[in-house]
């Protein structure tokens, strides 16, 4: 008797509290549920970690002891990065990536918002069209202009420069044009009649008022960017011949080639450039990781 | 009299739609937004428009840069056809990409319902963590796993040996290289983890519950609640994952191309098509092939995303409201 009165008001308090749609019955049982789960997530969370730390601990071995596998080294080498450093102009990489990364963001997070902008707020003929135009892009693989884009740029004398790894940036890109829009209709359009009223242009509408609403956005796609940048090889191969203008991915694909693979089996001197390239990155994303995330999960609700 | 005959254009056919169209064209603000959109319209005239009309124009040629291109007709094509490694370029793109896909969003959306059952902070910092591998630059995932993936005293085989497994030489063995390629694709799906987890959340919380009245268990829960409302997400990262597997290139060229000895164990079982395009149109100069495998590609992508929305345009439920 006393247990069925207890059973009672218990599952319907569990019921009522639960905001989540586990399905066990008791609290307890619930806590175990949870605790099984999130050991198994913890488990696939190692496994994911695991390469990144393996790197950066082989980095660090003597040459002969890279592939021990043994977590903490045995023996800690850091002179493997200032062998990295004496052997390869890695700096001069690094700057230059930084210089095109930069290059590439900033250009185009600035027209990719002025493109949205102007799908957002202005009614006009062929609007329609135009946008599914963008849309379209999208889907286009970089691959099939890549050719002609090349001999553009050789034409313009610049196909041994880094101008070709960025400049398109100036002419907006369809993907960022598409997430900064659905930023740009998210605002209220009275602030913008009220600031018509007030006299302001329509450049000053997008410059003094829909850009700093936008912040979250454009910081969004300047770091979207900026990674692309940082991580692109195939551009680098195609136009770079010359080491000194080299970026980081093609450095590091030359390192590779010259110190590892079919090379002279320094790969202690391979693991350093990686984690001096990788190192940027994951700084980038614990200091944004907030608009990372934010931005790549706005992509998927929109689609 | 003539108060008529101003009235006449009025009244009969008040604004006919080319009238309005017109009118519409004079507006300052028609001139405004055509400004803004400017950027975009140069860039899709110069380097996509222009572009794709010259790469069709050069796979009807033979170009090697030096010389003027020759009008050779549809050759290009003919030998696409006939090219055994374009067979196998596509074949193993193909492959990948016929595996990658389901196997990737089927691991990050099992892992996305976990989080999503965890919830709170827990699930905040795992995300992190599942979505770090995909800030490694793709180069350094390339080397990374070229060490990982060795046959001898790799990570992964070292882990299947405390399982009893004698691994094989995954960069090495023709036969190996193609799932060790996916294995290393596995571990950067964090992108896909992520939109998952953010469609679960939004996931309304009386839809579980009324389906739990009505008796539906954990898995009928899943299929016809979870499922159905991400579908969107689901449709999303279908299409996205397919069009960037298809062009498959700086991992796989990381591993295995660029110098002679790496492309001479991986042989041919590594050549994705998007490397052999490459290859043709900046190693070889052969840039009238080059355009028409480009062309190939586009064409590739342009069905396999066609069907996918067909497809999913049964399948994808969209809720009233604008979300």
């Amino acid at each position: 008797m006393t247990q069925m009165v207890h059973v009672e008001p218990a599952q319907e308090q569990s019921g009522g509290q639960r905001q989540r749609p586990p399905s066990g019955t008791s609290p307890a049982r619930r806590v175990v549920r949870t605790g099984f789960i999130v050991t198994a997530v913890a488990i696939v969370a190692v496994t994911f970690t695991y390469p990144l730390l393996w790197l950066i601990s082989a980095s660090l071995k003597p040459r002969y002891q890279i592939f021990d596998n043994v977590l903490v080294p045995r023996e800690v080498q850091p002179e493997n990065y200032s062998g990295l450093l004496d052997t390869v102009p890695f700096l001069t990489w690094f700057g230059n990536s930084m210089v095109v990364g930069v290059m590439a963001a900033l250009t185009v997070t600035l027209s990719s918002a002025m493109v949205a902008f102007g799908f957002a707020y202005f009614r006009f003929p062929g609007r329609n069209v135009l946008f599914l135009l963008v849309l379209g892009t999208m889907m286009l693989p970089a691959a099939v202009t890549m050719i002609p884009t090349f001999l553009i740029w050789q034409e313009f004398g610049l196909s041994q420069t880094q101008v070709p790894l960025w400049a398109h940036n100036v002419f907006a890109s369809a993907f960022y044009v598409f997430l900064m829009r659905q930023f740009f209709l998210s605002l209220p359009r009275d602030t913008f009649e009220a600031a018509r009223v007030d006299g302001c242009g329509y450049f000053g509408l997008f410059w003094r008022i829909a850009m700093p609403l936008c912040r979250p956005a454009l910081i969004v796609v300047f770091i979207f960017e900026f990674r692309a940048s940082w991580t692109d090889l195939i551009r680098p191969l195609i136009y770079l011949q010359d080491e000194a203008l080299y970026t980081l991915p093609r450095g590091l694909k030359a390192v590779l080639d010259a110190f590892g693979q079919g090379g002279e089996q320094r790969w202690e001197i391979v693991m350093a450039a990686s984690v001096l390239a990788t190192i940027p990155l994951i700084i980038l994303f614990f200091c944004a990781q907030r608009y990372f995330v934010e931005g790549i999960a706005t992509q998927g609700r929109k689609g | 009299m003539s108060a008529a005959d101003v009235r006449v254009p009025l009244a009969a056919p008040p604004m006919t739609r080319r009238r309005r169209w017109q009118a519409a064209w004079r507006r300052p603000e028609t001139r405004w937004a055509y400004l803004f959109l400017l950027p975009w319209i140069l860039g899709f005239l110069v380097f996509t428009a222009g572009p794709m009309l010259a790469s069709l124009v050069l796979s009807f040629t033979d170009y090697d840069v030096i010389n003027p291109a020759t009008y050779v007709g549809g050759e290009n094509y003919q030998r696409m056809v006939e090219d055994p490694e374009v067979r196998t370029a596509l074949f193993n793109t193909v492959l990948y990409t016929v595996i990658h896909v389901p196997l990737s969003i089927a691991i990050a959306l099992a892992l996305a319902v976990l989080l999503n059952q965890i919830g709170g902070r827990f699930a905040g910092f795992f995300r992190t963590v599942f979505y770090l591998p995909a800030m490694t630059p793709t180069v350094a995932v390339g080397v990374l796993f070229l060490l990982l993936l060795n046959g001898q005293n790799g990570l992964v085989n070292a882990l299947l040996r405390l399982f009893g497994i004698n691994g094989p030489a995954w960069t090495t063995d023709p036969d190996w290289v193609r799932w060790g390629i996916i294995i290393m694709s596995l571990w950067t799906i964090g992108g896909t983890i992520v939109i998952l987890f953010a469609a679960l959340k939004n996931v309304p919380n009386d839809l579980y519950e009324a389906a739990r009245i009505d008796g539906a268990g954990a898995w009928r829960q899943f299929r016809e609640v979870t499922v159905p409302m991400i579908s969107g997400s689901l449709f999303f990262v279908t299409i996205v994952n397919t069009i960037a597997s298809l062009q498959m290139f700086t991992e796989v060229y990381t591993m295995f191309y660029g110098n002679a000895q790496s492309e001479l164990q991986a042989s041919d079982s590594a050549l994705f098509y998007v490397i052999y395009l490459f290859q043709q149109g900046f190693q070889f100069l052969e840039m009238g092939y080059a355009s028409a495998l480009a062309w190939g590609l586009f064409a590739i992508v342009l069905i396999v995303t066609l069907v996918q929305v067909k497809l999913g345009d049964r399948f994808v439920y969209y809720e009233g409201d604008d979300r």
